[in-house]
C-alpha cells in the first residue's frame, strides 16, 4: 500500500504499511535519517517534523494520516526562520551529543514561524516537549532569542 | 591518489567524508594521530569517543595548536580499535573513554604529535627552499620565508615531509603563544549536528542489512524456558526469530517489522534464579546493614572515640535510588560477522573491552574484530561496560543468524533502555559528626551501603581489601581538615546489574558529604560557606573554587527574600575542582524552582573555555534532573518505570540560569565531562533548607517534603 504526500517540497509516494509511524517511513523508506528515534511515545521530541507547518511527533503519526499533506523534515528546512535558528545554533555552539538537536531545531523553527518574538514562557511551552539529556537547554533558549532578534532586524 | 577516509560510511543520502584528492602522492602521517594530505587537508585521528563532551574538538585543538594549522582546515576522524596505538594512558593498556580523562591523558601525547609534525614540515620547507629552518615561520597552515617572500601550505610540503625521519625531541609551544588553546575554537561537529547530517549508529545503512530487536527477560537473571515464534514469524518483513543467551531476537527487514514481530513473541521465562525483590525491601535491608560491621575505606585517628567525647553530635542518613543513564540515543550496534571477521559500527566507549568480548562471543581473535566508532547520542557511562552488553547481544544475534556476512543492526527501544539494568546503584549513607565546645568538627564517621560496580567483572582485581574505590570516591578522600575520620563500606549483592553513571561515586557521596556538612555548620551556628572555607585552608584549589563561586553568587550579600534560599557545595572529581551555589524559590505548596546555579571550576589549563562552560551547564542539568526526579524502582524484580513518562528527566522549563566561572590556571588540564554533576544536588538541597528549614535526605526530592 502506498501513501502519497509532499515531502520537503516534492511529491513522495512511500510504499509501506499505512500504520507504520511516519518516523520509520521517513528513516527507512525515504532514507532521511536526520529525524531521530528517542522514545516512540511522543515523550522526547527527537522525532519532531513539521506537518502542514505544525511541529508534530512523527513517532506516533501513522503514515496514512499524512496522505496529501505537507511534511518537512530537518533536511528540508528552507524558511528564513529555519536559517536563523541553524545559524544561531552554530554561533552559540548549542549541540553536544547532537542526537536531540534535529527535533529541537524543528520545534524552535515552528515556534518562530508562528511567534516572531517569543518570550521565555513561549519558549518553555514550545520546547519542553523536547528532551536534551546533555541539558543544552540554556543555549537552546539563548539561540532562539538570538534568532528572533536577527529576524527582527 | 591521496585519499583521506573519514568515519562516515558511504550511503545514498550521505555527504561522503572520503575526500579524493586530485594531487598525487601518499599523505604525511608522522604518527597515529595526524594525517596531512597533499590536498592540504589536516585530519586528526581521535582515540576518544565523541559523546557530546567535546572530545573531538579538544583533541583537534591540541594537535592543531602545536601544528599551527588553520582551524578551518582541520577534520576529525575516529581511531580504529587498536590499543597499541590508541590506549587511554590513564587506563593503561585499554582504549576507551571515561573518568573525564580524555584531555588529561592526551595533553602531552598530542602536543608532541602536533609539534613534531610541525618541525618536520619546517624541515621539509627548509629543504625545498635551501634555507635554514630557523628562518621560517608557521601560521594557520602556511610556512613562510620572509626573507625571500616565499610561502607554502602544508599540502605542498607533504611529499618532502613524508620522506623525513620523525624527530626524537621537540620543543612545545610556550603557553603565552597559544592561539587556539584558551580561546573559543568552534566545535568541529556543531554544523553537522545542526542540520541533521551528523551520523549515529541508528543511521547506518549497509547493503543487505537487517534490523534486530531483542526480547530480554522482565526480571534480571531470568532465562528463556520456551518460546512460540509463530505469530512473530508471520509478521511481514520478519526474516528470522532466534534464541540467544540474553533472550529471543526478531530479525527483520525494518525496525517496524522487527518491533511488531517482537511484540508478537510469546516467551515462557524461567525466573527461578531471577532477582525478585523490591527496591524498597533492599533499602530497608541497607538501613539495617549500616549499623552492622563494615570495612574501612579511610581511618584517620579514632572517630569512634572522638564521637563519644564530643560535646555535640550531629547525625543524618541519606537514601539514593537506582538511576538510569537514559542517553537520547537508545543503545544500538551494527555487526557484520563472517567466518574470519567481525566488523562493528557503534558509538563505542570501550573499544578494547568490546573487542575482547565480541571476539569471545564470535569465536574469533580480538585482532579479527574491527570497530568503526561513530558519534554516540550521549552515554554518561552506559556504553562503557565490562560485559559489553549491547555489543555482545548484537554479535550473538549475528552468530545465531549464521555469521554469513549479513549486516545486522541491533536496536534498543527506550523501554529496553529503562528496563535494561546497568544502573547507578542504589545506596544508603549514614553520617555522624562530633563537634567540640567551639563548634569545630573533631569527628566524622561515614558509612556507605551499596553494590560494587567492579565486583564480578574483569576489573574485580582493583577491589583492594574489600573496598571498591568507586563506591567511596568523594567520601573517603574528602579534603576537610578533620582530625578523626572514618569512612566505611558495606558491599551488597543483588541481581540488578550496575555500572558507573556520570561522575560515578561522587554522584551520591558528594551529596551526602556536602548536605551533611551543611547540617554540621548549622548545628555549630555557622554559615556553610565560612565553615567549609576554614576546613579547606590547606587546599588552595578547593578553597579557590569555593570562594569564587560564593563571590560570584553574592553569597555574603545578605539573605534572600522569604521563600527563597541559597545553598553551596564543593567537590573534587577526577582531579577537577568544582563549587556551585544554587538559588531556589519554594512556593507555599512546596514546589521548588531552581532559579540560578553559579559554578566555579578549576580544571587546570582551560583548553576550550566555551566547551568547559557547556559541560558545566550540561552536568548541572543532568545532575539536577537526577536529584529532583530520577529514580528506577523495582517491585518483585520488575522495573516499575518504562519510558520518559515514568522515568522523569529535566526539561527546558526546569533548567536554571547557569553562570560558569573558570579559575585561571597553568596546571595540566583535567576533565570537565563529569565533575559539574557532583555539587548541584547538595547545593540545591542546602538552598531548600535555607528557604524552608527542611533537609532533603531521600532522593529524588521533587518537593520539599521528605519522600
Amino acid at each position: 500500500m502506498a501513501t502519497t504526500f509532499i515531502l520537503n517540497g516534492r511529491s513522495a509516494t512511500l510504499d509501506a504499511d499505512p500504520a507504520m509511524p511516519l518516523l520509520w517511513a521517513l528513516r527507512e523508506v525515504a532514507g532521511l535519517h536526520g529525524t531521530k528515534f528517542g522514545c516512540g511515545m511522543a515523550l522526547c521530541g527527537a522525532c519532531t517534523v513539521h506537518l502542514d507547518g505544525k511541529a508534530t511527533r512523527s513517532c506516533v503519526t501513522p503514515l496514512s494520516s499524512v496522505a496529501d499533506r505537507k511534511v518537512t523534515t530537518i533536511e528540508g528546512l528552507q524558511s528564513k526562520q529555519a536559517k536563523a535558528v541553524q545559524a544561531a545554533w552554530i554561533e552559540l555552539q548549542v549541540p553536544q551529543c547532537g542526537y536531540c538537536q534535529s527535533g529541537q531545531i524543528m520545534s524552535a523553527t515552528a515556534l518562530l514561524e508562528i511567534t516572531s518574538a517569543p518570550t521565555d514562557a513561549d519558549i518553555d511551552a514550545a520546547m519542553s516537549g523536547n528532551i536534551c539529556r546533555c541539558a543544552t537547554y540554556s543555549r537552546i533558549r539563548a539561540a532562539i532569542h538570538t534568532a528572533a532578534r536577527g529576524l527582527k532586524s | 591518489m591521496a585519499l583521506t577516509i573519514g568515519f562516515e560510511w558511504i550511503g545514498s543520502t550521505r555527504r561522503a567524508a572520503a575526500v579524493a584528492s586530485p594531487a598525487s602522492g601518499a599523505p604525511f602521517a608522522p604518527n597515529a594521530f595526524l594525517r596531512i594530505g597533499a590536498d592540504n587537508s589536516v585530519t586528526v585521528i581521535a582515540k576518544h569517543l565523541e559523546m557530546g563532551q567535546g572530545a573531538y574538538t579538544g583533541i583537534a585543538t591540541i594537535v592543531a595548536e602545536e601544528l599551527d594549522a588553520d582551524w578551518a582546515q582541520v577534520r576529525v576522524e575516529s581511531a580504529p580499535a587498536d590499543a597499541k596505538r590508541y590506549a587511554n594512558l590513564v587506563f593503561g593498556t585499554l582504549q576507551g573513554t571515561g573518568g573525564s580523562s580524555a584531555m588529561a591523558n592526551s595533553w602531552n601525547q598530542l602536543r608532541e604529535a602536533g609539534a613534531k609534525a610541525r618541525a618536520m614540515l619546517l624541515t621539509a620547507a627548509a629543504s625545498d627552499w635551501h634555507v635554514a629552518a630557523s628562518e621560517l615561520t608557521v601560521s594557520k597552515g602556511v610556512v613562510s620565508h620572509a626573507a625571500s617572500n616565499r610561502t607554502a601550505n602544508f599540502g605542498s610540503l607533504v611529499k618532502t615531509a613524508a620522506t623525513l625521519p620523525v624527530p626524537d625531541q621537540v620543543t612545545l609551544k610556550d603557553p603565552k603563544d597559544f592561539k587556539l588553546i584558551g580561546h573559543k575554537a568552534a566545535r568541529v561537529d556543531a554544523a553537522a549536528k545542526s542540520d541533521g547530517t551528523a551520523q549515529f549508529t541508528l543511521d547506518v545503512v549497509l547493503p543487505g542489512m537487517l534490523v534486530a530487536l531483542l526480547k530480554r527477560p522482565p526480571q534480571f537473571g531470568a532465562t528463556v524456558r520456551s518460546f512460540d515464534a509463530t505469530a512473530a514469524g508471520a509478521v511481514p518483513g520478519v526474516v528470522k526469530v532466534l534464541q540467544v543467551p540474553r533472550g529471543v531476537a526478531v530479525v527483520a527487514k525494518s525496525f517496524w517489522a522487527a518491533k511488531q514481530g517482537r511484540d508478537a513473541l510469546r516467551i515462557d521465562w524461567d525466573n527461578s534464579k531471577a532477582e525478585k525483590r523490591s527496591s524498597a525491601d533492599l533499602m530497608e535491608e541497607y538501613r539495617r546493614l549500616a549499623d552492622q560491621p563494615s570495612l574501612p575505606a579511610r581511618k584517620d585517628g579514632d572517630a569512634e572515640r572522638a564521637l563519644r567525647d564530643a560535646t555535640q553530635k550531629v547525625t543524618a542518613s541519606f537514601e539514593f535510588p537506582y538511576l538510569a543513564h537514559a542517553p537520547m540515543e537508545p543503545l544500538d550496534a551494527v555487526v557484520k560477522l563472517s567466518a574470519n571477521s567481525c566488523e562493528i559500527w557503534a558509538g563505542d566507549q570501550f573499544q578494547t573491552v568490546d573487542q575482547m568480548n565480541a571476539a569471545r562471543t564470535a569465536g574469533l581473535d580480538p585482532q579479527q574484530v574491527s570497530i568503526h566508532t561513530l558519534y554516540a547520542g550521549g552515554s554518561f557511562g552506559r556504553r562503557a561496560n565490562l560485559g559489553s552488553d549491547y555489543i555482545v547481544e548484537a554479535v550473538s544475534i549475528a552468530k545465531a543468524y549464521g555469521a554469513d556476512g549479513t549486516p545486522i543492526k541491533l536496536q534498543w527501544t527506550r523501554e529496553d533502555d529503562i528496563h535494561g539494568g546497568l544502573y547507578r546503584p542504589m545506596y544508603f549513607h549514614k553520617l555522624e559528626a562530633g563537634l567540640n565546645a567551639q563548634g569545630q568538627l573533631t569527628a566524622w564517621r561515614h558509612v556507605i551501603v551499596g553494590q560494587s560496580i567492579m565486583a564480578d567483572t574483569m576489573f574485580a582485581a582493583m577491589i583492594k581489601d574489600g573496598i571498591d574505590g568507586t563506591s567511596v570516591e568523594g567520601a573517603a578522600n574528602i579534603a576537610y581538615a578533620i582530625p578523626n575520620i572514618a569512612v566505611n563500606l558495606v558491599t551488597t549483592k543483588t541481581g540488578v546489574p550496575v555500572l558507573w553513571w556520570r561522575v560515578v561515586g561522587s554522584s551520591h557521596t558528594t551529596f551526602a558529604v556536602e548536605a551533611f556538612i551543611d547540617e554540621v555548620a548549622h548545628a555549630a551556628g555557622e554559615d556553610g560557606f565560612a565553615y567549609r572555607r576554614r576546613l579547606l585552608e590547606h587546599h588552595p584549589r578547593l578553597k579557590g573554587v569555593l570562594e569564587l563561586a560564593a563571590e560570584k553568587a553574592g553569597w555574603s550579600s545578605g539573605p534572600l527574600p522569604a521563600g527563597r534560599g541559597r545553598g553551596i557545595a564543593v567537590a573534587e572529581a577526577f582531579k577537577t575542582y568544582v563549587a556551585q551555589v544554587a538559588e531556589v524559590s519554594v512556593d507555599k505548596d512546596g514546589h521548588v524552582t531552581v532559579d540560578r546555579v553559579v559554578c566555579a571550576v578549576d580544571c587546570g589549563t582551560a583548553i576550550n573555555p566555551d566547551i568547559i562552560a557547556a559541560q558545566m551547564e550540561g552536568g548541572i542539568g543532568f545532575g539536577l534532573g537526577a536529584v529532583r526526579f530520577g529514580a528506577i524502582t523495582m517491585k518483585d524484580g520488575r522495573i516499575e518505570q518504562d519510558n520518559f513518562n515514568s522515568y522523569r528527566v529535566l526539561r527546558m522549563n526546569e533548567m536554571p540560569k547557569v553562570e560558569v566561572y573558570i579559575m585561571p590556571s597553568a596546571e595540566a588540564p583535567t576533565g570537565v565531562g563529569e565533575p559539574g554533576v557532583a555539587p548541584v544536588g547538595p547545593a540545591v538541597a542546602n538552598a531548600i533548607f535555607a528557604a524552608t528549614g527542611r533537609r532533603m535526605h531521600v532522593l529524588p526530592f521533587p518537593k520539599t517534603g521528605d519522600a
